[in-house]
């Protein structure tokens, strides 16, 4: 069998803070294949978040085990392993949005006369070729967005971490992206790890829902979508759709009462 | 430009305001001349005499404006007695103090934003600096410029404009420097990136707009700085050593007409700079304000 792509076994972590510890994750366990995409849905608090940050290298968990492509999160992170778009763009205002995509390829050390072909490459992906040479301000909320899942494709990682990054936009703006983001996974056959507190959102994108619930913080239930790769929008009113949508309420309202 | 009349409104009144003041107070004079003479003022005596008297209490202001025009436009500007001769002089220092303390305020900030160890001991030395009265210091550092050997007046007085001009640079940057939050922190992380790379690709870029906004407030410290120098080293050039002058040999309309000439300079150092500001903000892919 193929090994996973992240892999985590008994995941411990443990803040100290001046009101005792704080438990942000207990015991989570989690498998994620090459290719999947995988929601982490739950209240506020319910670590979906943290774990992100774990697998990103950007926490470090007190216990357990967490390997990404065979690696610790940290050598991962320097191996370039994964692409993170956050809530807010983020985009450097005094940068064009070529200039901003460009950032990770400067950091990173790609050579010069690579960069064009990267940045075009990923322009096209998130659909906004054509606007490289507008500054951040001159875009839409929904298009900055866009333009930072471009620059977290720009470096070419196998994976794209994504915490809460539609969070901020109106429900229509969503939607389309929504759309946009399958086809980006379909055409790019990348691993999708994204925090969400929208259920229909999780149901309509993911190949695999993860249910968390908070104090502590863990995985309740793990859902495999039945929904076929081919997703329009209106499967949300399909039977299938709302059957798991409603499986991941129960399981949101199993670990609320806990 | 519709903000014009208001400013012209006020400048009216103010000029209004004067010449009545001009003549209440110059009034005690001409009284007292006539009173000498033993001869009778007309209101109209009272009103032409109190408008041009050489050594007024209170000059009216066309008397400062002819004397402006005197020393600007009609005498050469390698006269001594020049505005524009010892306007360059005070600009000198300005400009000189105002780079000096771009360059301190900017280094010091860098310190205190990158080391703990220069946060703790250059910020409380900072803050104490602005405490010491400048008059106060200024003789001192003549003195220990003129030890080391420094020559002129001119470093002295600079060093002095700098002492002014370097703390309003430094807090700015040291809030620039700090304004990335961790979100962009977080992001250059996941990017692997050095630390250099957070300072000239984030930190640096994120402080251009504090930084702008302090240079006004430290050209104007720096020209404040540049005047009280020279009031304050026994200087005998720029536009503070004509203030001085002129209050002391009893010519009011050298003190006022250095005092506006001062002004106007003060006045063009902040609109160049705001000027600079602007053009640098569009370069950043500023919105146009």
């Amino acid at each position: 069998m193929k090994k996973p792509v992240i892999d985590a076994q008994n995941v411990d972590l443990t803040f100290q803070t001046n009101d005792g510890p704080v438990h942000a994750l207990k015991n989570v366990n989690l498998e994620i294949n090459k290719g999947d995409f995988v929601s982490f849905i739950g209240p506020s608090g319910c670590g979906k978040t943290t774990f992100l940050r774990c697998i990103a290298g950007l926490e470090t968990p007190t216990g357990g085990r967490l390997t990404v492509n065979g690696m610790t999160p940290e050598e991962a992170r320097k191996s370039r392993a994964y692409g993170y778009v956050f809530q807010a763009a983020g985009l450097y205002p005094w940068r064009t949005i070529r200039g901003n995509i460009q950032l990770p390829l400067e950091i990173m050390g790609f050579p010069k006369s690579e960069w064009k072909g990267h940045i075009d490459r990923v322009l096209d992906l998130v659909d906004l070729r054509g606007f490289g040479k507008k500054f951040p301000w001159q875009l839409s909320g929904g298009m900055q967005q866009r333009a930072s899942i471009a620059r977290a494709l720009a470096f070419d990682a196998d994976i794209l971490l994504m915490d809460e990054p539609f969070g901020a936009l109106d429900e229509i703006v969503r939607d389309k992206l929504n759309e946009e983001l399958l086809k980006l996974w379909a055409a790019t056959q990348k691993t999708i790890g994204f925090v969400t507190h929208s259920i229909p959102e999780a149901v309509y994108l993911s190949t695999k829902i993860v249910v968390m619930s908070p104090r502590p913080g863990r995985i309740t239930d793990v859902i495999e979508s039945t929904l076929p790769p081919d997703r329009p929008l209106d499967i949300r009113d399909s039977e299938e759709f709302i059957k798991i949508a409603h499986r991941v309420r129960e399981g949101l309202r199993a670990g609320h009462d806990a | 430009m519709k903000n014009i009349l208001p400013i012209v409104t006020i400048v009216l009144a103010l000029i209004v305001i004067w010449y009545g003041a001009a003549f209440k107070m110059n009034s005690t004079w001409t009284y007292d001349q006539a009173a000498r003479a033993g001869t009778e003022v007309t209101f109209s005596d009272l009103l032409s005499d109190t408008m041009q008297q050489s050594r007024p209490l209170l000059p009216a202001p066309h008397q400062i404006a002819s004397e402006l025009w005197n020393t600007t436009v009609e005498k050469k500007i390698t006269s001594k007695r020049s505005m524009v001769y010892q306007g360059m002089i005070t600009l000198k220092t300005t400009l000189l103090g105002f780079v000096f303390g771009i360059v301190i305020g900017v280094a010091l900030a860098t310190v205190i934003v990158l080391s703990r160890v220069g946060r703790l001991t250059l910020m409380p030395w900072a803050i104490i600096s602005q405490t010491i009265p400048i008059v106060a210091l200024a003789p001192i550092i003549v003195v220990l410029s003129n030890a080391v050997g420094t020559g002129t007046l001119m470093v002295p007085k600079a060093i002095i404009a700098a002492y002014l001009s370097f703390y309003p640079v430094l807090v700015s940057m040291v809030k620039g420097l700090t304004s990335p939050d961790q979100m962009q922190l977080d992001l250059l992380r996941t990017y692997g990136a050095r630390q250099s790379d957070v300072f000239w690709k984030l930190r640096l870029p994120s402080s251009m707009p504090y930084f702008f906004a302090s240079l006004k407030v430290a050209v104007a410290a720096s020209f404040v700085g540049a005047v009280v120098a020279e009031l304050s080293t026994s200087a005998i050039s720029g536009l503070g050593a004509r203030m001085l002058i002129g209050s002391q040999f009893g010519e009011p309309m050298i003190m006022w007409a250095a005092l506006f000439a001062a002004a106007i300079l003060a006045g063009l150092l902040i609109f160049l700079v705001g000027s600079f500001e602007k053009a640098a903000r569009h370069l950043m892919g500023g919105r146009a304000l």
